[in-house]
């Protein structure tokens, strides 16, 4: 048997090839991607359902935390809104609720609040630790009176991704009434910064990053997601196959 | 290799089948998990310890991207690479427990992993670290047993190496780190977990280079038809 490293190398390139000419097949890539119905299956059989992630205390707080993604939407629309403080900004919450809403800053701050240090885990594999503070979601959605026929809630962002898509994320309602899912206002003591998200983003946080939907503009209840972008639940998943649930 | 005497006996059952089925099948997952895994780790090539790392925070390892001839899929596709990985994780992680059961039930640990007190004497463990230096393998009835090199990596992959790499491999799921919390702690950290996983797949490697070699030295198609039909012909002592 003669094995050079050319062999080896042509080797291993013509076997992942192999494998990717595989992940190309139709049926072979939905048996792969139904791995997520197996780990989101197995996950809510193992943890209560408001079992809460890891907090942790202030000398545990990142020196730095790392922004991502968007960094600024730059659009007219957000300009305009960020030039006045966003003292015009509402959140407006709508689809599936009796009481559709439009809240200002000053009345989500208004609402009872909760603080939480938790560490944020990039699908990258970083991880950095804030305290975020803002307004559970459950109280935003018990004051629009949420209907139950809505399965899930849609967040809709400022940030244009590109071609007219807008950013937007889902989940269930598992994790909409998690007493640790917030709409954040505030990172480290501080008002949003631009780059984290300003003026509110959601904390979602038995989940990845790209879960933590920024410059939350809407929510809406829905009862599916098909017809929202592609019907895949979020941008990344639409447009690069994220899995849905994030919690693996 | 030597010529078979004419006093080698033949072929013997070696391998049971809970041992050859799981072989191959640990054979394709920890490929598919390693290629994948490469490829997961080029979203962000740096390691740390503790609970967080990012970018501005100090990696005790930064490394290039690895090239697209080891990693799956073939060029950077993390969500691809994260498919692969995450589809291939529950298949290995449960052939491993299930492989444990199987052979604590048939005695194979019992039998042929366990360590033996006269096996571990200094003098017998330099004396095997000696032959395998020398490339002096067993004959005969000795090399139907494991020796203690043997056993010693075996068990080391199968109850330390295997499990570690799973475990910090659901410690960075944060699903799971809700679930069970005390994970997490246990390895310090979901970045900790992280390179222990890192550390742990490149120990597995290097397991499955010196595996290769001694394969290769000592008999590739007797080694190799041994692990698939079961069939070993018992090598006959030097001339």
């Amino acid at each position: 048997m003669i094995l050079n490293r050319r062999t080896l190398l042509l080797g291993a390139t013509a076997t992942l090839a192999g494998c990717d000419r595989i992940a190309r097949n139709e049926t072979f890539r939905n048996t792969l991607f139904s791995a997520e119905n197996f780990h989101k299956w197995a996950q809510r059989s193992l943890m209560a359902r408001d079992a809460l992630a890891q907090e942790f205390r202030p000398d545990q707080i990142s020196p730095v935390f790392r922004a991502n993604g968007t960094a600024n939407p730059n659009t007219e629309a957000y300009k305009a809104i960020w030039r006045t403080g966003f003292a015009d900004w509402r959140l407006e919450i709508s689809g599936l609720v009796e009481r559709p809403l439009a809240l200002s800053l000053a009345q989500l701050r208004a609402f009872p609040q909760r603080e939480q240090i938790t560490r944020h885990d990039c699908v990258e594999g970083w991880s950095a630790i804030g305290k975020w503070r803002g307004v559970p979601l459950k109280t935003v959605l018990e004051a629009a009176r949420l209907r139950d026929s809505a399965r899930y809630i849609v967040f809709r962002c400022a940030d244009d991704m590109g071609g007219g898509n807008g950013y937007y994320e889902s989940i269930d309602r598992v994790d909409a009434f998690h007493p640790q899912t917030i709409l954040a206002h505030m990172l480290n003591d501080r008002p949003l910064s631009v780059a984290n998200g300003a003026p509110l983003r959601l904390r979602v946080e038995r989940h990845l990053g790209y879960k933590q939907a920024k410059y939350l503009m809407r929510i809406d209840a829905v009862d599916t997601l098909s017809g929202i972008g592609r019907g895949k639940g979020g941008f990344w998943e639409d447009h690069a196959n994220y899995d849905w649930y994030a919690g693996i | 290799m030597d010529e078979p005497t004419a006093s080698s006996r033949g072929t013997v059952r070696r391998h049971r089948l809970s041992t050859r089925l799981w072989h191959w099948l640990n054979a394709l997952m920890l490929y598919i998990l390693f290629t994948s895994g490469l490829g997961i780790f080029n979203a962000h090539p740096r390691l740390y310890w503790g609970h967080y790392g990012a970018n501005y925070d100090h990696a005790w390892l930064t490394l290039d991207r690895f090239g697209a001839w080891l990693t799956l899929p073939a060029h950077y596709n993390l969500a691809m690479s994260r498919h692969w990985h995450l589809a291939a994780a529950p298949i290995f992680a449960f052939a491993l427990l299930v492989y444990m059961l199987w052979s604590l039930a048939n005695r194979h640990i019992g039998r042929d992993l366990a360590f033996r007190r006269e096996e571990l004497a200094p003098g017998h463990v330099w004396q095997d670290i000696k032959d395998h230096a020398r490339l002096r393998f067993p004959t005969g009835e000795a090399a139907l047993r494991y020796n203690i090199l043997q056993k010693a990596s075996y068990v080391g992959v199968i109850f330390v190496a295997l499990p570690l790499v799973i475990l910090t491999g659901l410690t960075m799921s944060p699903g799971m780190n809700a679930a069970w919390p005390w994970l997490v702690d246990l390895f310090g950290g979901r970045q900790s977990a992280r390179s222990i996983h890192f550390i742990a797949a490149f120990a597995l490697v290097a397991f499955f280079l010196v595996h290769i070699l001694m394969v290769l030295l000592a008999g590739p198609i007797n080694e190799v038809r041994s692990m698939i039909t079961g069939r070993y012909r018992v090598p006959g002592a030097r001339p």
